[in-house]
């Protein structure tokens, strides 16, 4: 009994200190490796398994190939949620982008109240996205609740349907969406644009250079690694959208007629209201897809050059 | 010394507790979480003990958007609930997935199921076997505001009995502001609430159709019946202007805030309606067509035995379901939650009938149909999409009526597969 520990401390002592420091290393960073491995991996694993089944919760899964690749493509409300993600996508992230740049190129600037202003971009980021998209829901409402119809017709306008028309719905619930994410990308951009050394643009204005010139050819081209975390980041975010669209339109979540429905609410829907797990798991892989081939698009084109 | 007392005591605790443990049997009851039911739940668990001290029931309740996900999980992996609650839409899946067992038929007879509740438990019968009974029932019934009724010169205790009488009653009621916009609803109108329902087991029957056939397994609304049946739908807010989908989110939501004069909606709803403090309310049947046919949709949630259960833990869960399905414990349902006796001795009481708002519900059940769905929030998208359809894309309705038939048709071959 009293032997064993002696016999592995003197194997122990045998190390050397750095084959005991790797030792160590890798000690402490197992336990992430393995944690990260069971929750994330795993079960990434499990669910292109499972897109191969006709899973419902219910019966045991059997295999059946392709089957739900098959369907899916043959799937109209696939290509319609398809071409909503991309919407949210590609509205979303220039949009919210430029809007974050320039409040923060401005912000960078003004002294009074700097720190104030700041906190204010950045609260609606702190805000939970469902309590926000309640009261946006309300917002949109028609008279005689909603605060935009209000307007509109206290200005002798018609009243817009917004959350009800398969037109406006989606820019209705991508406007919040939008402004939500904005304190995040101001700070971003701030700290990018805090980073670039202040002797560039002295050397720049010694010569006589436009404000213009000193954006387009020494901030912007400066803010490249900043742009580059941002478009991705907020491109995975766009793509992913579900707390707003699910909670703007409670009651008929993705629609009307579909036309909000991004893919994880249709994921969602298929999973777990009609519990057709096998078909939800093909759809999740498909997402998983898509988001690995735009972040990688993305880091190809903003990266080299 | 010290030491040894402890141990001792640690001893003769732990044979305390596991001598109170073999003598009580515990079972465990799930249901999803909805304030009224948890405590008409509560006090018939509390009951129930005192009566049997031998058995405990613990109360498990989640959130109804995760329950079905995990009960099925719970179950399949052998743990969960002894005594279940699910909808009577859900039986086949929970059949099939053998997540519950057929009622004993020596503490549950067959007979005398059908004999005492209401025709629609027929929906928890699968084969030769039962598979669950419920506490309580719920119909649709028309909902009125008796102080809009007044203000528009309508007469509150004379509520519209035929379909004609309530569009009457919706262009007298509803009022809009100089651009024309609907400022308080004549009716409202909300497929996603209990119009949907509304409009497959009654709209569809009294211009003359049949919403299924071959067991709610083909869908049979696309026809003339069922154009008709949309047309005055779709009517009441493109025609006569009375209501409008998404005015105030929400029906219900219009109708508390006393924005609407009408609304449908079911026996669930008096908790919440109850809470209303600026004006009267009261109930009516749903109207009659003009040859004073009446139909009505009634569903249920019911309690059913998992399918692990045996040994003393089935025979604890007999007593249990047989207590909660008992006359008493649904007079206590109906005081606490609102919801109909599913017997008929229990409901059709003279007090009941005469209840200004239960007798209207308690009415619509005679003559109610139970729809057998697959995939109730797919089948129920199919009827919200179409009428969007016609009012938000101006589809025209026949063409919409058709899209839906065959949207939902594949929805449902689909599950029954």
């Amino acid at each position: 009994m009293r032997a064993a520990p002696a016999t592995s401390g003197r194997a122990w002592d045998r190390l050397s200190l750095r084959h005991k420091r790797v030792i160590w290393a890798w000690g402490f960073l197992a336990l992430p490796i393995v944690f990260y491995g069971m929750i994330r991996f795993w079960p990434t694993l499990e669910a292109l398994a499972l897109s191969f089944t006709n899973w419902n919760l219910l019966k045991p899964a059997s295999f059946v190939g392709f089957e739900n690749y098959i369907r899916l493509w043959n799937d109209p409300l696939f290509w319609q949620v398809f071409r909503n993600t991309f919407a949210y996508l590609i509205i979303g992230t220039p949009i919210s982008l430029i809007i974050s740049f320039v409040i923060a190129y401005y912000l960078d600037r003004v002294r009074f109240m700097h720190g104030f202003i700041r906190a204010l971009y950045f609260l609606p980021f702190l805000t939970t996205a469902v309590a926000m998209a309640w009261v946006w829901r309300w917002f949109y409402q028609p008279v005689p609740i909603g605060v935009f119809n209000g307007l509109l017709t206290w200005l002798g306008l018609p009243q817009q349907p917004f959350l009800r028309s398969t037109t406006q719905a989606l820019p209705a619930i991508l406007a919040p969406a939008v402004w939500a994410g904005l304190g995040f990308q101001v700070i971003i951009f701030i700290a990018g644009l805090r980073a670039i050394p202040t002797s560039y643009y002295e050397a720049a204005r010694i010569d006589g250079v436009s404000e213009f010139t000193i954006l387009r050819r020494i901030t912007i081209p400066l803010l490249k690694p900043t742009i580059v975390f941002l478009v991705v980041f907020s491109s995975i975010g766009f793509l992913r959208i579900f707390d707003q669209v699910y909670n703007m339109n409670f009651n008929d979540p993705g629609g009307p007629l579909n036309s909000t429905k991004p893919l994880v609410l249709m994921i969602y829907q298929t999973a777990f209201k009609s519990f057709d797990m096998g078909y939800a798991a093909a759809q999740t892989v498909v997402l998983f897809m898509i988001l690995l081939v735009v972040s990688l698009i993305q880091l190809r084109i903003l990266k080299d050059r | 010394m010290r030491l040894k007392k402890m141990i001792a005591g640690l001893a003769f605790g732990i044979s305390v507790l596991a001598a109170n443990a073999a003598s009580a049997v515990e079972i465990e009851y799930w249901q999803y979480v909805f304030d009224t039911r948890v405590k008409a739940m509560d006090q018939l668990i509390q009951k129930f003990q005192a009566a049997n001290p031998d058995i405990k029931v613990k109360h498990t309740t989640f959130p109804y958007a995760e329950y079905q996900t995990k009960v099925a999980a719970a179950v399949t992996a052998g743990q969960g609930p002894d005594v279940v609650q699910l909808f009577y839409g859900w039986v086949d899946g929970f059949v099939a997935g053998k997540l519950i067992q057929p009622l004993p038929k020596d503490a549950f007879p067959h007979d005398k199921i059908e004999a005492e509740f209401f025709p629609i438990v027929k929906a928890m019968k699968r084969g030769d076997e039962y598979y669950g009974l419920p506490t309580a029932v719920r119909s649709l019934a028309l909902f009125y505001n008796k102080k809009a009724f007044q203000a528009a010169g309508l007469d509150p205790s004379k509520p519209p009995q035929t379909l004609d009488e309530l569009v009457a009653a919706a262009e007298k009621t509803v009022k809009r502001d100089s651009a024309g916009n609907i400022v308080s609803a004549g009716i409202t109108l909300d497929m996603a609430g209990q119009d949907h329902h509304w409009w497959r087991e009654v709209l569809v029957r009294q211009y003359g159709g049949t919403p299924y056939t071959d067991n709610d397994r083909k869908v049979a609304y696309d026809s003339d019946a069922g154009l008709k049946a949309l047309q005055f739908y779709t009517d009441l807010q493109t025609k006569h202007k009375v209501g409008s989908v998404g005015f105030m989110d929400e029906g219900q939501a219009a109708f508390k805030a006393g924005l609407a004069a009408m609304t449908i909606d079911g026996t669930f709803r008096l908790g919440s309606f109850n809470a209303i403090k600026g004006f009267e309310w009261g109930v009516t049947e749903l109207p009659a067509d003009a040859k004073g046919m009446r139909s009505n949709y009634a569903s249920y949630f019911a309690n059913a035995i998992s399918s692990k259960v045996q040994g003393e833990k089935l025979e604890a869960s007999k007593k249990f379901l047989a207590y909660i399905s008992s006359p008493e414990a649904m007079d206590l349902w109906l005081q606490t939650v609102g919801e109909l006796p599913a017997r008929r001795s229990a409901a059709m009481t003279q007090a009941n009938l005469a209840n200004p708002i239960y007798g209207p519900f308690l009415k619509g059940l005679e003559y109610a149909h139970t729809t057998m769905f697959l995939d109730e929030a797919a089948q129920r998208q199919t009827a919200i999409d179409m009428v969007n359809r016609v009012l938000i894309q101006k589809q025209d309705p026949k063409a919409s009526l058709a899209e839906a038939a065959k949207a939902e048709q594949a929805i449902i071959d689909r599950a029954a597969k």
